[in-house]
């Protein structure tokens, strides 16, 4: 009788300490009552790299996708979900790779780091003093070396908001300039900005928007295009020139130090990809044009023009981030005013463009383009899928495409074993207006989603910072207990809510307008002025 | 800003948006695709053979043949005669009692630009280029070729000494951008003297001066400057090209400066120089210039005063590029007269007279006609202003500017004699397609209407739509739960403003 109860207290004390997750593998934990492992079986998966499974199981681990395959044996037997696991019952529910969202200003914007005297963030670049240019040795709205992810404000609200939907990542760009910086790959976790980058360099920005006027140069489209083009021209003399140099310095001029030249030599050496803006056909082709003429690794940002030029983009093997903000009348347009045929049908067919592309074989992801959130996203979507684009290829554009377009499809935007655990729980179908996003993981991180009051009023629901502490709601569908410590909470009540914890005050969220941003959001603007 | 004013004078008459939108309700704006044959208007370029007949033919270069006709086959024209013969499947256009010249060719224009005319921020910006930023779509290519013109000048403004670089275009509407430029024409950059690149940075913001130079010495100065950078730079090139082709190593190559280089082709001969001038004082200037660094001035733009130093400008062999019969509107345009074109044409100089202005060139056939009447010129001599004297000043009077076999089918055909007031272009033609047609015109805008106030109601009704939709929502959503007691009510109850 001893040795029976004996090995009953080691056998609970190993459970408990398996429990506990004691394990070389704890970094990713994001608080001590999260559990290590979650599985959810029994749930439609929707793999974006293979056919959908009706029935399967997903488990995930320290971050990763661990496996991910039918559902094996009954609930409490199928073997490939360890035993301590958080087991969720995916009955009705649909797992999606997370999505991406390839175009935001998600970190920068309005949204100003809390600590002022950084001055980090958009303000500092896009409302310093202006220095009159004189010509492109000025370099004038040039920084190239900054990199989002450096400058990332992660108490941006609309983390939180874009995760809710199902976007796990984001391409934050930083604003100002003609070669305002890098755009970098964000997976919407929380938490400190180095933790969330993916891929901190993903893009070089370009943008022909002319930094100067009258005044400073250049002050035209045609300016910015020729300062563009004899940046070019100086990285390339950089890469001639500095090997040669290095090689034999005796009797040769020194080449000049010129910080420009030597990142952006960098860039193309790694072959970075250039973010390229264009919307119409004129600028499109134009685009392509430059990108050829500069052998850029390049993708056309905007592009909702492509219906019209698709052929050519798919001949030149280059890839679009499609802008969401489709074209639409200008809230203060004058109604006197009659508008150009030409402008109508570019209103009315610009939503065909993604359906164009799918036919013409180009790759293109999704970007929010200035949207103001993700209701407005899937709005957008739905267009696009009115307009003939399937639903396979929306799904391909907001996953795996776009990893593919940053290069980083070995790593995410499928479920499939290895990859990072970005993933979205739906109640159904993630295109249908009815479904709700229950779950996200970010990084392996649970987010567990309530649904905010139809009106979307904010002040209705408290604003939590962006953590990476998962919210604790209601959940929707019931959930197996582990056998370690639970991790799942009662529903909120009243005596717990931060609304009437003492001192604490509810933070409104403030009306999200997405700031302007140059570089994207008036590409997205879609009218006919085009003039970039 | 007064940029408009640096497009070398005000467009005057009519205002420009109210063209526009004249414009864009006649264009109809067809797409522009890969193939031109989806476009609208344009039959697709490998019909074949094309017959115009029984027309006033003005060759400008062998008379008039009445009752004529011209065969077109690939784009050129094969025949110009009496009594021509088709075959069987050639497309026929009727031109009884009407009159066909050769296109207009545009030595001064503006359209078809993207973006700002001028790069106005440095004194010398040639490392701009218009052909960068060419837009197929703007209308008054379309207006334009309904005046007749085919082939057009597409200059920088004249804010700068030394401005961007230029392209000569065929106005083929409906093609892309990469289809405009005119094959062979040799490149071009833009030079401004006197009042315009002189008054283009006075208003400076508080603290910043004015832009050098602000005197037509500083104009000349700068217009030096320029050029000893650019020899500098030549040689350096050639230096290098020297040793490297003598074998030596570790050589690291001049960088390249795009400022400089199409200075260096003006040097050279390969890029021509068209010179916005007004005053006679400022256009010996730059002759002498010229002379001194070794390029020719190709023409001279609206040269108001070129009749006072006639013979020097022939001897230059500078063309002339002029307006009619435009003065004062600036202090430096007060000398101007109407004879100028004329006068200058004979003392031996080649005259175009140009528009600098997308609605003048939609009757340049008329400002043409003003020579006769101010000067004396006769009725070919007046329409080569507007045909083959601009043909040779661009350097493509072998492809256009008169009919002749072998020349490019750019054509322009007219219900009157085009030096009349009552003439009015029916059809515009280049590479032997139907770029303008009056009459399909005429007859398609009430499909484009109709077209027009479809897309209308399609977007009203999808706003209610919406509209509806939002409200049905709002009408939904679930009133707060009591038993959850949401923050706002919380919120009250603690006292927090919000």
């Amino acid at each position: 009788m001893k040795r029976k109860s004996a090995m009953w207290i080691v056998g609970a004390a190993l459970a408990a300490a398996l429990a506990i997750g004691v394990s070389p593998h704890a970094t990713r934990v994001a608080s001590a009552d999260e559990p290590r492992y979650f599985a959810i079986r029994g749930v439609k998966i929707y793999r974006v790299s293979a056919p959908p499974l009706d029935n399967g199981t997903v488990v995930i681990a320290d971050g990763l996708i661990q496996y991910v395959g039918a559902s094996a044996g009954a609930r409490d037997e199928d073997g490939n979900i360890p035993p301590e696991a958080l087991v969720i019952d995916g009955k009705g529910l649909s797992v999606y790779p997370g999505m991406i969202d390839a175009g935001t200003d998600i970190g920068f914007g309005e949204d100003k780091p809390k600590d002022a005297a950084t001055g980090a963030g958009d303000g500092a670049h896009s409302t310093s003093p202006a220095k009159i240019s004189m010509g492109p040795e000025d370099r004038p709205g040039t920084t190239p070396w900054r990199v989002a992810a450096d400058e990332f404000n992660s108490d941006d609200k609309r983390i939180e908001k874009w995760r809710d939907a199902g976007f796990t990542t984001v391409l934050s760009s930083p604003t100002g300039g003609m070669i305002p910086g890098q755009s970098s790959l964000m997976d919407l976790s929380g938490g400190r900005p180095g933790e969330m980058a993916v891929l901190p360099q993903a893009a070089m920005d370009l943008s022909f928007k002319p930094t100067g006027g009258f005044i400073s140069f250049p002050g035209s489209l045609m300016g910015a295009i020729a300062y563009v083009r004899q940046v070019m021209w100086d990285t390339q003399w950089k890469e001639q020139a500095t090997p040669i140099y290095n090689a034999h310095p005796q009797g040769v001029e020194r080449p000049v130090y010129d910080r420009t030249g030597q990142v952006m030599a960098e860039a193309i050496a790694r072959r970075e990809l250039f973010l390229v803006p264009a919307n119409n056909q004129i600028q499109i082709l134009r685009a392509l044009r430059l990108i050829g003429e500069w052998r850029l690794a390049a993708a056309i940002e905007g592009g909702q023009q492509g219906y019209a030029v698709a052929a050519e983009i798919g001949e030149r093997h280059v890839p679009v981030i499609v802008s969401l903000k489709w074209p639409e009348k200008s809230k203060d347009a004058d109604p006197e005013e009659e508008t150009p045929l030409r402008e109508l049908r570019f209103r009315e067919r610009a939503p065909g463009t993604p359906a164009a592309f799918t036919r013409a074989n180009v790759m293109f992801a999704f970007s929010s383009g200035g949207l103001e959130g993700p209701k407005d996203i899937q709005k957008a979507l739905k267009r696009a899928t009115d307009a003939g684009l399937s639903e396979d290829a929306a799904l391909n554009a907001l996953t795996l495409n776009a990893a593919r377009i940053f290069g980083v499809a070995d790593r995410m935007g499928s479920v499939e074993k290895g990859k990072i655990a970005n993933l979205v729980v739906t109640d159904g179908d993630f295109f249908s207006d009815k479904t709700k996003v229950k779950m996200v993981f970010v990084d392996g991180k649970r987010f567990e989603v309530h649904e905010p009051p139809k009106d979307e009023k904010p002040a209705a629901k408290p604003a939590e910072k962006a953590t990476a502490k998962p919210r604790k709601a209601a959940p929707a569908k019931s959930v197996k207990k582990p056998a370690g410590p639970s991790a799942i909470t009662p529903p909120v009540t009243t005596d717990d809510h931060p609304a009437t914890r003492p001192g604490k005050k509810p933070t409104v969220t403030p009306n999200d307008n997405v700031s302007e941003k140059p570089n994207i959001s008036e590409v997205a603007e879609g009218t006919w002025e085009g003039g970039r | 800003m007064k940029r408009g004013m640096y497009k070398c004078r005000l467009v005057n008459g009519l205002p420009v948006f109210a063209l526009i939108v004249v414009a864009a309700w006649l264009g109809g704006s067809p797409e522009i695709g890969a193939s031109g044959a989806r476009s609208s208007g344009v039959e697709p370029k490998d019909a074949q053979v094309t017959l115009i007949k029984n027309a006033t033919i003005l060759t400008i270069t062998n008379g008039t043949i009445e009752h004529g006709s011209i065969l077109i086959r690939d784009g050129k024209i094969a025949e110009v005669g009496t009594n021509l013969k088709a075959p069987a499947n050639a497309k026929v256009i009727d031109a009884s009692g009407q009159w066909v010249m050769p296109g207009i060719i545009d030595c001064h224009s503006h359209i078809a630009i993207d973006g700002d005319v001028n790069e106005g921020s440095v004194a010398v910006s040639s490392m701009v280029n218009i052909k960068d930023v060419l837009n197929p779509e703007d209308p008054s290519v379309y207006l334009d070729l309904a005046g007749g013109v085919t082939a057009a000048n597409i200059l920088h403004g004249s804010a700068n000494p030394i401005g961007g670089q230029t392209v000569v275009i065929k106005l083929r509407w409906g093609k892309p951008a990469s289809e405009l430029p005119f094959e062979g024409a040799l490149p071009g950059i833009k030079f401004a003297l006197g009042e315009n690149p002189t008054h283009a940075n006075f208003d400076a913001p508080p603290g910043i001066p004015p832009r050098y130079p602000a005197t037509r010495m500083g104009v000349e100065d700068v217009i030096r400057q320029a050029f000893t950078g650019a020899q500098e730079y030549k040689k350096k090139w050639d230096q290098y090209n020297l040793k490297r082709a003598a074998g030596e190593k570790n050589l690291i190559p001049p960088k390249r400066d795009e400022k400089l280089e199409p200075l260096v082709e003006v040097m050279e001969g390969k890029r021509y120089v068209h010179a916005h001038s007004y005053r006679a004082d400022e256009i010996l200037m730059l002759i002498r210039v010229g002379n001194e660094f070794g390029f020719k001035v190709r023409t001279f733009q609206h040269v108001l005063e070129g009749y006072k130093i006639a013979d020097e400008i022939a001897a230059s062999g500078a063309g002339g590029s002029t307006f009619s019969d435009w003065w004062a509107y600036k202090v430096e345009a007060y000398d101007a007269i109407p004879y100028n074109a004329a006068m200058m044409t004979q003392h031996g100089v080649i005259v175009s007279v140009n528009s600098d202005d997308a609605e003048e060139a939609r009757h340049l056939n008329q400002e043409a006609a003003k020579s006769i009447k101010f000067g004396g010129l006769n009725e070919t001599e007046a329409l080569k202003l507007v045909t083959l004297n601009p043909a040779i000043q661009l350097g493509i009077d072998n492809r256009v500017g008169s009919i002749e076999t072998g020349k490019d089918a750019d054509l322009a055909i007219y219900n009157a004699d085009p030096l009349s007031v009552y003439a009015v272009v029916q059809k515009t033609l280049i590479d032997g397609q139907v770029y303008f047609d009056r009459e399909k015109d005429i007859s398609a805008r009430a499909a484009i209407e109709k077209e027009r106030k479809d897309l209308l109601d399609k977007e009203k009704k999808a706003e209610e739509d919406a509209k509806n939709e939002a409200k049905r929502e709002e009408d939904k959503a679930p009133k707060p739960d009591t038993d959850t007691k949401p923050p706002q009510v919380e919120i009250g109850a603690t006292g927090d403003a919000q």
